[in-house]
């Protein structure tokens, strides 16, 4: 398999996907810079890292969206390819409107940056496969802008598709008041698009990947990626 | 010719800015003030564009960059 990861001037999680994809996985990985307009067939996966693109200018990842790779993305994006947008990477895919919703400022005002508590709502995406429905990860979190806001309709809608995927919980898995870090709508913490192939999450799964790190909790979303694209014969 | 953009969150969307800002002023005294709404101000200069041009293409930038019609809303005024 090999990993496309896409690096934005402001990036500065991409080195920890690279080692997690090589060193970890032992699976093939190249950095894609963000002026990259064609892609090709080389990808198995692409993964928009963390970061603060162009510094967060404007909106996190308001300017991002626009650079040239983006439009690859799409389109890798619209043939099924699995994408991965982890926090700043997030923020980027939904300002490009791949996937539903958007981000504010944590309802504290701070950057938070800590292990939460995440609850597997839907272990049947390319994603979390390796999980069980209901399971619950560890997981850091290292944001200011995690806040994940969508109106009504669309909020009743990412329900009924079960494109929620993660919420932050407790560590037990009730879904308190105090386990929601940043005042996400819903406890929501990582959402796919309603086809599956593209997940947001503002968890870090690629900081705890291993057991050097003390924990390996990240290592499920990409051992699922890894099963999900083996069992598609790619 | 300038354009002025404000761009606020929508009301539907909690302004935790706000919120501080306002608690700050209720610190200084200031009891009468009831909500905060922290927004952003851009100013655009333009040229070689006709008036209504102008109006319909910053309306474009709103839409398409400069504000995120997901959680907030503009206003836009043109200058000159």
């Amino acid at each position: 398999m090999r990993f496309g990861i896409v690096r934005f001037p402001g990036s500065n999680c991409d080195g920890d996907c690279y080692h997690v994809v090589k060193e970890v996985l032992r699976e093939e990985a190249d950095f894609v810079w963000h002026k990259e307009e064609a892609l090709g067939q080389r990808y198995q996966c692409l993964i928009l890292p963390g970061g603060f693109s162009y510094g967060d200018y404007l909106r996190t990842g308001a300017i991002a969206r626009f650079s040239p790779v983006m439009r690859a993305v799409e389109r890798f994006a619209k043939e099924g390819g699995l994408v991965l947008g982890i926090c700043n990477g997030f923020q980027i895919l939904l300002e490009a409107g791949l996937l539903p919703g958007a981000v504010v400022r944590n309802r504290t005002l701070q950057f938070i940056c800590r292990d939460v508590h995440l609850r597997v709502e839907n272990a049947e995406t390319p994603f979390t496969g390796s999980c069980r429905k209901g399971e619950v990860l560890r997981l850091p979190i290292a944001h200011g802008d995690g806040n994940y806001f969508a109106d009504p309709e669309t909020l009743a809608e990412l329900e009924s598709n079960r494109q929620v995927v993660f919420r932050y919980c407790a560590p037990e898995g009730d879904l308190t008041e105090e386990a929601n870090p940043n005042g996400s709508v819903s406890h929501i913490a990582g959402i796919c698009n309603a086809e599956r192939n593209v997940l947001g999450m503002m968890p870090h799964p690629e900081r705890c990947a291993e057991a050097i790190l003390g924990n390996e909790d990240g290592r499920k979303i990409f051992a699922s990626i890894l099963n999900a694209l083996a069992g598609c014969g790619v | 010719m300038k354009a002025k953009i404000f761009v606020t969150l929508k009301s539907a969307v909690l302004d935790p800015q706000g919120k501080a800002v306002t608690q700050a002023l209720h610190a200084l005294g200031f009891n009468e003030v009831r909500d905060v709404r922290v927004g952003k101000f851009l100013e655009v200069q333009l040229n070689g564009v006709r008036r209504e041009e102008a109006e319909a293409h910053v309306r474009e930038m709103c839409e398409r960059l400069l504000a995120n019609p997901v959680i907030e809303q503009y206003r836009i005024e043109i200058e000159g």
